[in-house]
């Protein structure tokens, strides 16, 4: 269903409050990763906010849809959009990567709302078509999602998954590359060339979208398709900003895995408008 | 009668299927050979034939498991335990998963094939996995039990099978239970705790060695995680020596797994470890090779003769 202005506007307000509380969880740990949470705001933010029939109050429904963040080290943004859903305390955020909190470094199935754990990257696809494949043989009209970064794809066992899952012509399913373009050494071009994305899952026998990963309504209308098709899984290659909404991280493979210092925490801010 | 283990495991499988509807198997292109492809026969909308892809078959189990069901993965013991290693750990064993590892052709059981196909290793690699328990059946009747068992068990279990026959061992009311070893031939000169094969292999050796007046006690140790501690103590104190015996590297194995609670007791038996001796293996008749690498029962005698030698 498309949304309205109005709504999208909320969702990017959201977005915009969740980019300064992460960036605030990994500056208070001095530690984490900035430039893929901030990528796949959006992605994430949609998803969790308005799309997934996913309860707090009922997290084991056997009805829900599932997530799996495959791309485990943008845990930070899932974490915060677990938090607005209420599957985790509100004053949790600061804790991340604290010793004795459900808040680890990468995702874990001690944190409610964690349907796998991810940080090994390469996993999740696979994981996410077993669900979809077990929702399937209990007749369940749950949906599975599995969000990939695109240095991900460097892994075999992403395109072992990409081969199978056409195979069980799994319609449940949907992937979501946050094609960024940046990898933790460089660009995906200088580290593993990426070469034809959308030819390669098309090839593979997927239904593929190609969209911007940072616009609403544009991720929304793209999501409204996947669940239209009726042959198999669906690829979204979502084209984003690695850094996105902090000038000087945008891009920049040095904010994959670098914690903000004092003043790039206060710049940063700046930018994304302040808490207000 | 004595029956291939992974003929016996493949009709437990579809057998499980029969009653259980939440039982799903999935195979990497080898359910012919391990004999998953009988369930997939007999219930070909629960079989999910993965391809050659170990690390992907994992995954998938371990979503499978997250809606309820209750998935059995099967391959080649090595490949099972090393390209299917990292969705193990990551997601089953770190998730505590309830997905079932069968490991079809353990040791050197896939002898022709060679040393790329033998499985050495892989109970180092699986007991050291947080959440995982280890099961090495040794007789029909064991593997039954351990099929079973793995079906009700909550969590990751890794059975190791063998392509081989194995003799029987066991009767109709044997009661096996998980954390259990059984005392299968007593003696009082020397304990020999196998585990699989060399269960066999340590009787054979008790029966040759009975006749030159020696008198051993053979354990099968077939929960190798969690182990008996309790049954290794008594015998390191009632016989004073202790043989393990396994088709598995000296290292890390039932060996370790052994000596770790006779140190942590305080035990302090004179112990032998017959098992290959951390070195790759070759192609060849599987008696042969058996013979070649010291885990058969003059390999069994060898270790009794040593650890009897320093006992006195």
């Amino acid at each position: 269903m498309p949304l309205s202005k109005a709504r999208i506007a909320e969702l990017n307000e959201l977005c915009r409050t969740f980019r300064i509380d992460v960036l605030k969880a990994i500056h208070g740990i001095q530690s984490g990763h900035p430039g893929g949470s901030l990528s796949v705001c959006e992605i994430l933010t949609l998803l969790y906010q308005e799309r997934l029939n996913i309860d707090a109050a009922n997290p084991k429904d056997p009805n829900r849809d599932r997530l799996v963040l495959s791309k485990g080290h943008a845990a930070p943004m899932l974490y915060r959009n677990l938090i607005e859903k209420g599957f985790l305390p509100k004053n949790s955020m600061m804790t991340l990567r604290h010793i004795d909190s459900d808040l680890q470094g990468h995702p874990s199935m001690h944190t409610p709302g964690v349907e796998m754990p991810a940080g090994p990257l390469g996993l999740g696809l696979g994981a996410a078509q077993g669900m979809a494949l077990g929702l399937r043989l209990n007749r369940s009209p749950a949906r599975v999602y599995a969000i990939l970064g695109d240095g991900e794809t460097d892994e075999g066992s992403v395109w072992e998954a990409a081969m199978s899952a056409p195979k069980f012509k799994l319609c449940n399913l949907t992937a979501i590359v946050d094609y960024n373009k940046v990898q933790l050494d460089g660009t995906t071009e200088e580290i593993m060339p990426l070469r034809d994305m959308s030819a390669k899952w098309h090839s593979f026998g997927w239904n593929v979208i190609e969209c911007n990963g940072h616009d609403i309504r544009e991720l929304n209308a793209a999501l409204d398709a996947c669940e239209k098709m009726k042959d198999g899984p669906s690829v979204i290659i979502a084209s984003t900003v690695k850094g996105k909404g902090v000038s000087f991280m945008e891009g920049k493979a040095a904010w994959h895995g670098k914690p903000l210092s004092d003043d790039d925490l206060a710049k940063a801010l700046a930018e994304l408008g302040g808490e207000k | 009668m004595a029956k291939a283990i992974r003929e016996v495991y493949g009709s437990v499988l579809a057998e499980l299927g029969d009653t259980n509807p939440n039982i799903v198997v999935l195979d990497a292109d080898l359910s012919g050979s391990t004999k998953s492809g009988i369930f997939g026969k007999a219930h070909p909308d629960r079989f999910f034939n993965m391809g050659i892809a170990e690390s992907n078959m994992v995954c998938t189990a371990a979503g499978l498991s997250t809606t309820g069901k209750i998935p059995f993965v099967n391959t080649f013991t090595v490949f099972l335990t090393t390209l299917g290693l990292i969705a193990t750990r990551g997601q089953v064993c770190y998730g505590n998963l309830n997905v079932k590892f069968g490991g079809a052709y353990c040791g050197m059981s896939d002898a022709f094939d060679g040393a790329t196909h033998h499985a050495t290793e892989d109970i180092a690699v699986m007991r050291s996995l947080p959440n995982m328990t280890v099961i090495v059946p040794s007789d029909e009747k064991s593997t039954r039990w351990a099929t079973l068992f793995a079906a009700e068990h909550i969590g990751p279990i890794y059975l190791r099978l063998s392509r081989d026959v194995y003799p029987d061992l066991y009767t109709d009311d044997t009661k096996f239970e998980c954390g259990k070893g059984a005392i299968v031939r007593d003696g009082k000169d020397v304990t020999v705790i196998a585990c699989g094969l060399l269960v066999h292999k340590a009787m054979e050796a008790a029966e040759l060695l009975a006749q030159k007046g020696i008198s051993v006690r053979v354990v099968d140790m077939y929960s190798i995680k969690p182990i008996d501690k309790e049954l290794i103590l008594k015998c390191a104190k009632e016989t004073g020596a202790i043989v393990t015996a396994e088709e598995h590297n000296i290292y890390g194995g039932l060996g370790g797994a052994v000596s770790e609670v006779l140190a942590w007791g305080g035990a302090g038996v004179p112990t032998e470890f017959v098992g290959i001796q951390d070195t790759f293996t070759e192609s060849g008749p599987y008696n042969q090779l058996l013979a070649k690498y010291g885990v058969d029962a003059n390999g069994v005698i060898a270790g009794i003769e040593k650890v009897l030698a320093r006992k006195k």
